[in-house]
């Protein structure tokens, strides 16, 4: 608990700070007047909304493996006897460099697409899509290892593997969807760079954010591992 | 600007082609609020009518052979789980925030659309999964709306199988619906408002609305853990919360698990939660006051800085929920003390309140008459709270009457009165009519004093230590016969209440078409949404030009202006008469 409350803390923290507390200050009641028409408008701030909404789910997401991760050490903490730690399969080490990679395909293509580099942008963004499905293949591989070394859903601490790994699972999936949609809106040649620009840059922040999501869950499963 | 592309351009993308586009498969926020508001208060009204069940039942023990002793419970679970999360959340997030946001912030529509329409259709799917339940075998889950494990997914309790799966998916899916409409309402007032309304000059509804919403995307990942571990637990036989048991003679499979764990989960949502019901309710009620009392706010910044404030702490009160779990004593301390702070933002609010009134030109409409309610209901709510906050006080009290009292007080009538207040209020700019004024008085009046008809005597019920959840109470030495009159009075009164509901639903469906017409602003409010060209609002809001604000959203009664009220769009030169020195002085 004390990993989500810590967690919130800062995150509010952040908002409070960076973006209210200068605007917060002012005198509505003796203020009037509107701001000169090139300011747009009334201070919101100069990022694509869709780029915002993808922060705002990043923070929503995080919300949900801290709290996993919280129960996942309060679980711990308040078992009795039964908890046995889980041997974590040796393919976890190559699926984190799948999914690096992933990453670092998926980064090769945000910067292809500032270059408007057509053709460089299919490729990357099929590298790095590819290999985050190769990890998502390998965590399968994960799991059937575990469940061939007998760790089953009785186990808690295997439970919390199957749990943690499934969940983020789902949310690469998620990704590899609009991947997969930017993927087909790449297909005519007659693609302008432009029309899938945005698309690239979220998807590649997402991933980022997932890569660091991964790393994140990895430590604390190995630091609890036998 | 990215701004510009969104809202300023001449039309919007997804103008409404057919009738399908129009009203179904809408786009529009206005049509997603209204489908959001019909579909919380038909379930809403699902969740009254078990009430009245459970009264019936406790009024006239034994009388109704229907009730059962777990039909009584699943009727409790239902009530509590459908009030709070799929009427009023779904209702003051989806249906108010969705009308308000861009209306008030001076926007075309939410910056997610399609997102939106999406968050509706979910939504209903997570209200059809949830009736489901009452249809399969073995009925819905009768746990208690806090789902407490292992009895929740124990054979014993009604719906342990089918049921309690169904509500957790339902509330899944919910989840999944608020975050898609969370993320757009915090994106659009972060990002579409219009020319000149910076952060203060937004009305507190907004503000409220905007709090509210991201309490909510962060609280709600709690519950969807909790959720999905129990589903897990009761489906695939895992030990999250289940501990080793004996049920019902036989050692179940489960082992080890932590039943605490859950609570600790449930509460970091469930608390959190009041506020999302609140935070709303706190803004929406100081408009109305304002706007009725022809007053600024009092203290309008404090009022921001207070939501600010209640919304950080209430992630740091959740134990109080949980005082006789058995956790460790000092958590109880410092949860406690954490409580008893959360009241001083809070009385800010309602001395700020008071204060707005003082001294103002009050109409005594009928959503000032819910306004003025609701500060009512909720000081004594908010009074007993700090009771219940306190360890050494709430041990005794915990799980009698007092509690089903003290929450239904706060968290029930108060949000409700400013619901019905709100929808007296905006219901001529969204229909166009003014509801009836008659009925809407007889509505408040009964309501109001028939709902503490309702709660006063639970607390008297509560400090004999009379248990809630039960069913009937047999012969019990420490409960005198008097009690049971104490419930028939309650339950008389509670008829009372239900009826006057079909009053205010008569209403609403009367005055559509029988109301009187209402003009633009009948109440002359200063906000934006009174000041667009059209009442009901077209598709796009605003016309060719988007407004332009000039002020804050409280110009009432400026000396020196023609009028008692100015228009936050209205430029300087147009409205003679300095800002109110008052105002300057107030806050």
């Amino acid at each position: 608990m004390s990993v989500s409350v810590a967690f919130i803390a800062v995150l509010v923290g952040l908002v409070v700070w960076g973006l209210l507390v200068r605007r917060l200050t002012s005198r509505p009641w003796e203020a009037q007047g509107a701001p000169p028409e090139d300011t747009a408008q009334g201070g919101a701030l100069s990022v694509p909304p869709a780029k915002i909404g993808l922060w705002l789910l990043l923070a929503v997401i995080s919300s949900l493996f801290g709290l996993f991760i919280s129960a996942y050490y309060m679980r711990m903490g308040h078992a009795h006897g039964d908890w046995s730690p889980v041997a974590l399969p040796r393919v976890l080490w190559l699926n984190t460099a799948l999914l690096g990679l992933s990453s670092v395909g998926m980064q090769a293509a945000r910067v292809a697409v500032r270059r408007a580099q057509t053709d460089r942008v299919r490729i990357y963004l099929t590298a790095g899509g590819l290999f985050a499905v190769a990890f998502l293949v390998g965590q399968l591989w994960a799991w059937s290892q575990l469940n061939a070394s007998g760790y089953f859903l009785g186990s808690p601490a295997a439970a919390f593997f199957y749990l943690l790994t499934a969940v983020h699972g789902l949310h690469l999936l998620g990704g590899l969807f609009v991947w997969g949609k930017t993927m087909v809106r790449m297909v005519p040649a007659s693609l302008e760079v432009l029309d899938v620009r945005s698309s690239v840059e979220l998807c590649t922040v997402y991933w980022h954010y997932l890569l660091i999501v991964w790393l994140v869950l990895f430590a604390v499963l190995l630091s609890t591992s036998a | 600007m990215a701004y510009v592309a969104i809202a300023d351009r001449d039309h919007a993308l997804h103008d409404p082609q057919t009738f399908i586009t129009k009203y179904i498969w809408s786009q529009d926020h206005k049509v997603i609020a209204i489908q959001y508001a019909v579909t919380a208060i038909g379930i809403g009204l699902v969740a009254l009518g078990l009430s009245v069940l459970m009264r019936l039942q406790l009024g006239f023990p034994h009388a109704f052979s229907l009730i059962a002793p777990g039909n009584y419970l699943q009727f409790i679970t239902m009530h509590g789980m459908i009030m709070v999360i799929y009427l009023l959340t779904a209702l003051f997030l989806g249906g108010f925030g969705n009308y308000l946001i861009p209306l008030m912030c001076g926007a075309r529509d939410m910056v997610f659309p399609y997102m939106n329409m999406l968050s509706y259709w979910v939504y209903l799917l997570a209200v059809l999964v949830l009736v489901a339940a009452f249809f399969v075998p073995g009925g819905p889950t009768g746990a208690g709306w806090t789902l407490y494990p292992p009895q929740a997914v124990l054979p014993g309790t009604p719906g342990a199988s089918w049921g309690i799966v169904l509500m957790l998916v339902s509330l899944g899916i919910f989840i999944v619906a608020f975050t898609m409409g969370g993320l757009n309402y915090v994106t659009t007032v972060l990002q579409a408002r219009c020319r000149g309304m910076t952060f203060l000059r937004m009305p507190l509804s907004v503000w409220g609305i905007f709090m509210a919403t991201i309490l909510g995307l962060l609280a709600f990942p709690a519950l969807l853990v909790s959720a999905v571990m129990m589903t897990l637990d009761s489906l695939l036989g895992t030990s999250f919360f289940l501990p080793a048991v004996v049920s019902m003679g036989q050692p179940a499979t489960h082992n080890g698990g932590s039943p605490l764990l859950f609570q600790h989960l449930f509460w970091f949502f469930g608390h959190p939660e009041v506020y999302i019901v609140a935070l709303p309710a706190f803004g929406i009620v100081s408009d109305l006051l304002s706007t009725h009392a022809r007053r600024h706010i009092f203290g309008y910044r404090m009022m921001v800085w207070a939501l600010l404030a209640i919304g950080c702490l209430s992630f740091v009160v959740w134990a109080h929920h949980m005082y006789v779990s058995g956790m460790n004593p000092y958590f109880g301390f410092f949860f406690a003390t954490t409580t008893l702070i959360i009241a001083v933002p809070t009385a800010i609010k309602v001395y700020n309140w008071v204060l707005t009134l003082w001294r103002g030109d009050i109409h005594f409409t009928v959503p000032m008459l819910f306004a003025i309610g609701f500060i009512f209901s909720f000081i004594n709510g908010g009074l007993t709270g700090l009771f219940l906050g306190n360890v050494t006080v709430d041990v005794p009290l915990s799980a009698t009457y007092f509690v089903v009292g003290h929450f239904h007080m706060v968290m029930g009538v108060s949000p409700i009165l400013v619901v019905f207040g709100a929808i007296y209020h905006w219901y001529p700019k969204i229909s166009g009519r003014m509801l009836n004024d008659t009925l809407g008085r007889i509505h408040f009046w009964v309501t109001f004093l028939g709902t503490y008809a309702i709660y006063l005597p639970m607390h008297y019920l509560g400090i004999l230590g009379i248990p809630r959840r039960y069913y009937a109470f047999g012969g019990t030495t420490f409960i005198p016969p008097s009690a049971q009159w104490a419930n028939v009075g309650i339950t008389v009164a509670a008829l009372i209440v239900a009826a006057a509901q079909l009053v205010f639903l008569f209403n609403l469906i009367w005055s559509l078409t029988h109301g009187k017409p209402a003009g633009s602003n009948p109440w002359r409010a200063t906000t934006l949404e009174w000041q667009t060209p059209d009442t009901p609002p077209k598709h796009g809001n605003w016309g060719s030009k988007l407004p332009v604000v000039y002020r804050w959203a409280y110009d009432y009664s400026v000396p020196g202006a023609k009028e008692d009220f100015i228009p936050q769009n209205v430029p300087p030169d147009e409205a003679p008469g300095a800002p109110a020195p008052a105002a300057a002085h107030g806050a």
